[in-house]
């Protein structure tokens, strides 16, 4: 069974999508901050991180940089999944090594669902 | 054609528009340097047609006049710089308020999304739990856009102070005994202490609800694990203080500073809970500002903040 770790401060979201994600038939772990975020990326070695950018204790692009940088985790997909939608903010996650940028509100949960399907069976 | 003429001969409309003072408006100030050369060049023909034959002097009339113009360029050079950075911090405002708009929405459309999937399975227990969900997002959306429309209020000085004789604390007894449950919920107790014969002050008591709402909403969200939060109103020559103090995490030194601006959130904070708009302090000191009352606070870090107001009875 595939893991996604999903690094989200939203609880409402943590429940409505992971719940999706578990009834599509993956594992997955939740982080509420960056810090945890982080600490779990090494613990578990998910397959696939989805990574909020406004997030408590440490910044999404922080957690994303630390995530590129560390050997152990690099090799990582990881798609940002943000409210935030300045086009600078994007080119940022890009540089920093994203696999992909969606902005929560243009996506429709059954796409966004498609594109992890899609990313985890490259 | 014409009116577009007049509009930008308008100068003190226009730095109206901008929301500065005139001493800090770009167009205003070449007005004032445009008449300053004009002056002085006449009384330099003067000064110089009667001490032409004194060159020091007019050597050191040109100097002063230079110095004087050199400051009032500086000055249009600063006054330059607040409008941009006005500017820049108005666009960082529309980035913060669609942020903080977006998030209990994007909460609210992706939960509907689950529930109406036919592809999903929500059994009616998590439904519960969603709609729950759904109604705490809606409720932080309505405090967020209630703020926003005091800050607008504020800044655009479009304000009705319906000032009247009003008892402090008829006001806060009302307000603890409305926050009773909710403390308790939070394991805080509060206790609330009036002077005797305590005079009425004068005030609009619909702006300051807000802000006693604002300050004893803060001491208990702020309160960790439980704790006591004291509300005192004191007598003070003509004035009433009223104080509120709480056993929370406190505000950090090196931040105290910046507490009341508009969005500014204590880094303390954001490192346990990303939600609050920043806007309640602003909101509370721009209102006391207009009653003519002042608002400060004492705080330790880990050990608790006390925030104070004074209003005048009369």
């Amino acid at each position: 069974m595939k893991k996604i770790l999903f690094i989200e401060d939203e609880s409402t979201l943590q429940k409505a999508f992971g719940d999706i994600l578990t009834q599509g038939g993956y594992k997955v772990i939740s982080a509420l901050d960056g810090e945890t975020g982080l600490r779990l990326a090494k613990s578990e070695k998910p397959d696939l991180i989805l990574l909020d950018l406004v997030l408590p204790k440490i910044h999404g692009f922080e957690v994303l940089k630390k995530l590129k940088q560390d050997p152990e985790t690099e090799e990582i997909p990881v798609i940002i999944l943000t409210n935030l939608e300045r086009m600078e903010d994007v080119e940022k996650a890009i540089e920093l090594g994203a696999k992909t940028y969606l902005v929560k509100t243009r996506y429709k949960i059954e796409e966004i669902m498609e594109k992890v399907k899609k990313i985890l069976s490259e | 054609m014409l009116k577009k003429i007049t509009a930008q001969l308008n100068i003190l409309g226009q730095c109206k528009r901008y929301g500065v003072s005139i001493w800090q408006c770009p167009q205003f100030l070449f007005v004032v340097m445009g008449v300053f050369i004009i002056l002085v060049s006449i009384i330099s023909y003067l000064i110089g047609a009667r001490y032409i034959i004194n060159p020091e002097t007019v050597v050191l009339i040109v100097l002063i006049i230079t110095t004087i113009l050199f400051a009032i360029s500086f000055i249009i050079t600063r006054s330059f710089e607040r409008l941009a950075e006005a500017s820049q911090m108005k666009s960082e405002f529309i980035n913060i308020i669609s942020h903080q708009l977006r998030s209990p929405l994007t909460n609210i459309k992706w939960t509907f999304e689950v529930m109406a999937s036919e592809e999903f399975k929500v059994s009616a227990e998590k439904q519960e739990e969603y709609f729950v969900n759904v109604k705490e997002n809606i409720a932080r959306m309505v405090e967020l856009i209630d703020d926003l429309l005091i800050v607008s209020k504020i800044e655009q000085g479009d304000f009705s102070i319906a000032k009247r004789e009003i008892s402090l604390e008829d006001l806060i007894k009302d307000l603890v005994e409305r926050y009773k449950v909710f403390a308790e919920a939070s394991r805080i107790k509060l206790n609330f202490y009036s002077q005797e014969n305590l005079p009425k002050v004068l005030a609009d008591p619909s702006l300051l609800k807000i802000v006693t709402e604002n300050l004893i909403d803060n001491a208990i969200r702020y309160t960790k694990g439980g704790g006591i939060v004291e509300l005192k109103l004191i007598k003070e020559k003509d004035k009433v203080l009223f104080a509120i103090k709480d056993s929370g995490v406190g505000i950090p030194q090196k931040e105290q500073k910046y507490i009341f601006q508009k969005f500014f959130r204590a880094e303390n904070i954001l490192k346990e809970r990303t939600r609050g708009s920043g806007l309640g302090l602003y909101v509370c000191k721009s209102i006391l500002h207009k009653l003519g009352g002042q608002i400060w606070f004492k705080s330790k870090l880990g050990k608790g903040t006390t925030f104070y107001f004074r209003l005048p009875i009369k």
